[in-house]
């Protein structure tokens, strides 16, 4: 008897610590349980701050669920000469109450999901402070959305290929990179993703959600960043044996930066293909190639 | 506890002709080969499922180890990338949906006190073609494996991309398995319709039964659209036809649409089953009727219903318009209504119980904790702006072994540990069963919950290496940890099956004081199950013949007080 009660206290007090460990876990391991991907640009923060919203909604009913399922457990073990339990078939009430309950709750998601939704999908204009463009050389004829009440923006092609990231500025004369993409801060930079082989997804999780580059469409994203520095990211979809190292980073520059990034890149991309042509011409003249 | 006396002859069936012109049986293996009695079909299902569930169980394991530390060295990019694949593909089409065929179609006659199938050889058929389509794909092994996921996206899995056979395989694997499951939902239809014994209305069918029933209805609308989108991927491999190639006018989207609008329902296909073996299991051991009996019939046809038109949120990433993921982001709200009903109602049957927690009790308890956990999951990501956040990263990868580990895995379990008795005709050892459990437990929730952090801090899924830089260092290798506890808890019960199989205690005809018919007869029940199926007249049958044998019994005085006298 001493011995059970003694067994059902220990059972009790490990339901209490369990139950404890939850109700601190979102402040002592508040890292692990929401992304570490707000900060960067206003959509990543406000998908973080929705994924908050629901997460506080959703660990009041998994502590109401939880608790109520280990109370029943414990509570209502069977004992030695316990009364035969009372046989109960249902409660139309109470049925009703927590179907509708719990569609009640769905509406408040979804409301407040639409409340959020326009600041993670729509670009906006770009800061004060952004590039200050000649639009002749960013305003991109099939650019999809202009950001609202601006026109200021760079639009950038963001092209997967196993198992690398290119990037191409508008612009005269070809200007792109790979694998590091160098954007000016304070400036909406919009993305038009595609592939040229199988499918890739686009994502930098401090910049916002990915976007899957299909081969044959083009997807759209955006972000905005407004502290320089280097954001990490990484293919999201399997794309081959090389999946794991296809590698992404945004490097976030002052403008200034930037254009002295965007004169030097143009030259030397220049100089790569004049030098190109040339060794061509000389091979053909030495008899090497026809 | 005292073993439970009541037999085919206290009952005094009436005698009748059940037999004619017997043949004489193959002996030994060859028996097993040629039956088309449900309950060594249901066996011969349980086995091989269960074989291929350790296999992939290994797969994962190799997986774990891999992922262990950053930038792990154990296998190239693309042994990992076979891992994953056959991994997915195993668990999802040799082990969760082919095992609930088996207990469907060793318990489903007997719940229903009917002495076979209604096509005992389609059902002969069924088992065969899986087993041929597991060993099609295995044999993959011998040259090249699949590498492009259990999923098969186009362009990776078309000739230009995977040009190996290993695709092949595969899709061969689906369609001798989709043609297995296909047949036997029909016969599952067939039979639940035509041949409940009498008094078995709508309203008094078990649930487990209701879940095979909707199970069987789920397969056969959504197997015809993975068949076909196989076709298009086999065609499109080797007769040159461009159904999903871009360069030729294709779309690799189509894929992904006739994938899922199979691949989410086969996700109820796989869950609902094990939802409808707790509903049985827990009334029994909390000693009360299943609470809102009606309620979780319903819901388990509402999920199905509202299963058939998530689909697309598999798919919020790709180039789709807003108005489409609004869509799918709603229905995929409204499932989670009927589940949640399905969850208080499993509670609520608890509520005030006297609940006896034998080990089938303990796994039936644990599902509706850990699936809570799945289904929020589920919730967050169905947000489509969050799931650009999440998806594709190990979040995904926790929330769906929530649903299918924590959800099917040990519903299956809880069947096991509850039906073992009648299959073998005796108990499996309750200490093993327990620590078995416990070790599953711990180690399950080892491995799972730290992935959705490692997911949250950005760690994609399917890669075979992680960099430092990532801070994912620390859950991955409590997640492996976690895996070879799960490992060891597989093996526990692998291990008491093995040894009760032989040497458990003898169970008797009703170990549990069960409430449906399968516990009517012995244990295991003999080849035609029931000479006369009794009169059912009431969702709990049961219940009703041990108090008119209690009924019988008393005024004579008889000093047999079966079944009723507890334990």
């Amino acid at each position: 008897m001493l011995a059970g009660r003694k067994r059902r206290l220990a059972l009790l007090a490990l339901v209490a610590a369990y139950l404890l460990l939850l109700a601190l876990a979102p402040t002592a391991l508040g890292d692990a349980i929401t992304p570490e991907s707000g900060g960067g640009s206003k959509n990543a923060t406000d998908i973080d701050t929705l994924y908050k919203i629901t997460l506080y909604i959703a660990i009041v009913i998994f502590l109401i669920v939880e608790g109520t399922l280990i109370w029943s457990i414990v509570r209502y073990r069977a004992r030695r000469g316990g009364p035969e339990p009372a046989q109960v078939r249902g409660n139309t009430p109470l049925e009703v109450g927590w179907t509708v309950g719990a569609a009640l709750i769905l509406v408040v998601l979804t409301v407040v999901t639409f409340l959020y939704l326009g600041g993670i999908k729509d670009p906006p204009a770009s800061g004060p402070s952004g590039l200050q463009a000649d639009t002749a050389q960013f305003a991109s004829v099939d650019q999809p959305r202009p950001p609202k009440g601006s026109s200021r923006s760079l639009n950038l092609k963001v092209n997967g290929q196993q198992y690398v990231w290119r990037y191409d500025y508008p612009g005269q004369g070809s200007l792109f990179s790979y694998y590091e993409m160098v954007v000016p801060t304070n400036t909406t930079i919009t993305l038009d993703i595609n592939a040229s082989d199988v499918i890739h997804s686009w994502w930098i999780p401090k910049l916002g959600g990915k976007a899957d580059a299909v081969p044959g469409h083009t997807n759209h994203t955006w972000f905005k960043v407004t502290e320089p520095g280097l954001y990490r990211g990484q293919c999201a979809e399997l794309c081959g044996a090389g999946h794991a190292d296809m590698r992404a980073v945004v490097r976030a520059v002052p403008p200034d930066e930037f254009r002295a990034w965007e004169t030097r890149q143009r030259n030397d991309i220049r100089a790569a293909q004049t030098a190109l042509s040339e060794q061509r011409r000389e091979r053909e003249k030495r008899g090497e190639i026809d | 506890m005292e073993v439970a006396a009541l037999t085919r002859e206290e009952v005094q069936p009436r005698p009748e002709v059940v037999v004619h012109g017997l043949q004489e049986r193959p002996r030994g293996w060859l028996e097993w080969l040629t039956t088309t009695d449900h309950k060594r079909i249901g066996l011969l299902y349980l086995f091989a499922t269960f074989v291929f569930f350790i296999i992939g169980g290994v797969e994962a394991l190799l997986m774990r180890l891999q992922l262990a530390q950053p930038n792990g060295t154990l296998f190239p990019g693309e042994t990992y990338n076979a891992l994953v694949t056959m991994h997915g593909t195993t668990m999802v089409f040799l082990f969760v949906v082919p095992v609930l065929a088996g207990f469907g179609n060793y318990m489903v006659p007997l719940m229903i006190g009917a002495r076979d199938m209604a096509f005992p050889r389609l059902n002969a058929l069924s088992f065969w073609l899986l087993l041929f389509g597991g060993i099609v794909f295995y044999v993959s092994l011998f040259f090249d494996p699949p590498q492009a996921g259990w999923t098969m996206y186009t362009p990776l899995s078309d000739d230009a991309f995977s040009s190996t056979g290993g695709v092949d395989a595969w899709i061969l694997l689906i369609h001798l398995t989709g043609l297995s499951s296909l047949i036997g939902a029909i016969n599952f239809v067939a039979t639940i319709h035509n041949m409940r014994a009498r008094g078995m209305s709508w309203g008094r069918m078990p649930l487990f039964v209701w879940a095979i029933l909707i199970y069987s209805y789920l397969l056969i609308v959504a197997l015809p659209s993975v068949a076909a989108a196989v076709t298009m991927l086999l065609t499109d491999r080797h007769f040159g036809t461009d159904f999903f190639d871009p360069t030729g006018g294709g779309d690799p989207l189509l894929w992904q649409h006739l994938f899922w609008f199979f691949g989410h329902p086969e996700v109820y296909i796989m869950v609902l089953p094990a939802f409808g073996m707790i509903s049985e299991i827990i009334p029994v051991f909390a000693r009360k009727p299943i609470f809102g009996y009606k309620a979780i019939a319903a819901s388990t046809v509402a999920i199905a219903f509202l299963g058939l038109l998530v689909w697309a949120h598999h798919m919020f990433a790709t180039p789709t318009s807003t108005v489409v993921l609004a869509f799918f982001m709603l229905s995929s709200f409204t499932i989670a209504v009927p589940t949640g009903v399905k969850i208080f109602n499993w509670i609520a049957t608890l509520w005030k119980g006297q609940i006896v927690f034998k080990t089938a009790m303990m796994f039936a308890t644990a599902l509706p904790a850990l699936f809570v956990i799945g289904g929020i999951s589920g919730v967050l990501l169905a947000i489509f702006p969050v799931d650009w956040q999440l998806t594709d990263t190990y979040f995904v990868v926790a929330h769906l072994h929530y649903v299918l580990f924590g959800g099917s895995v040990f519903g299956i379990f809880a069947g096991l540990y509850y039906w073992f008795p009648k299959m073998s005709g005796r108990l499996l050892s309750e200490g093993l069963g327990k620590l078995s459990f416990w070790t599953m437990f711990v180690g399950f929730n080892m491995t799972f919950l730290v992935q959705h952090s490692a997911g949250l801090s950005g760690m994609p899924r399917r890669i075979y290496d992680y960099s430092e830089q990532l801070h994912v260092s620390g859950y991955n290798l409590v997640s492996t940890i976690g895996s070879f506890i799960l490992g060891i808890g597989v093996l526990i019960t692998v291990i008491n099956v093995l040894v009760s199989v032989r040497s458990g205690r003898k169970a008797g005809n009703d170990p549990w004081r069960g409430n449906t018919l399968e516990w009517f007869v012995s244990s295991p029940p003999p080849e035609n199950n029931f000479d006369v199926a009794p009169r059912v007249r009431s969702v709990e049958p049961m219940k009703d013949i041990r108090r008119e044998v209690d009924r019988a019994n008393r005024p004579a005085g008889s000093v047999a007080q079966p079944v009723a006298s507890g334990t």
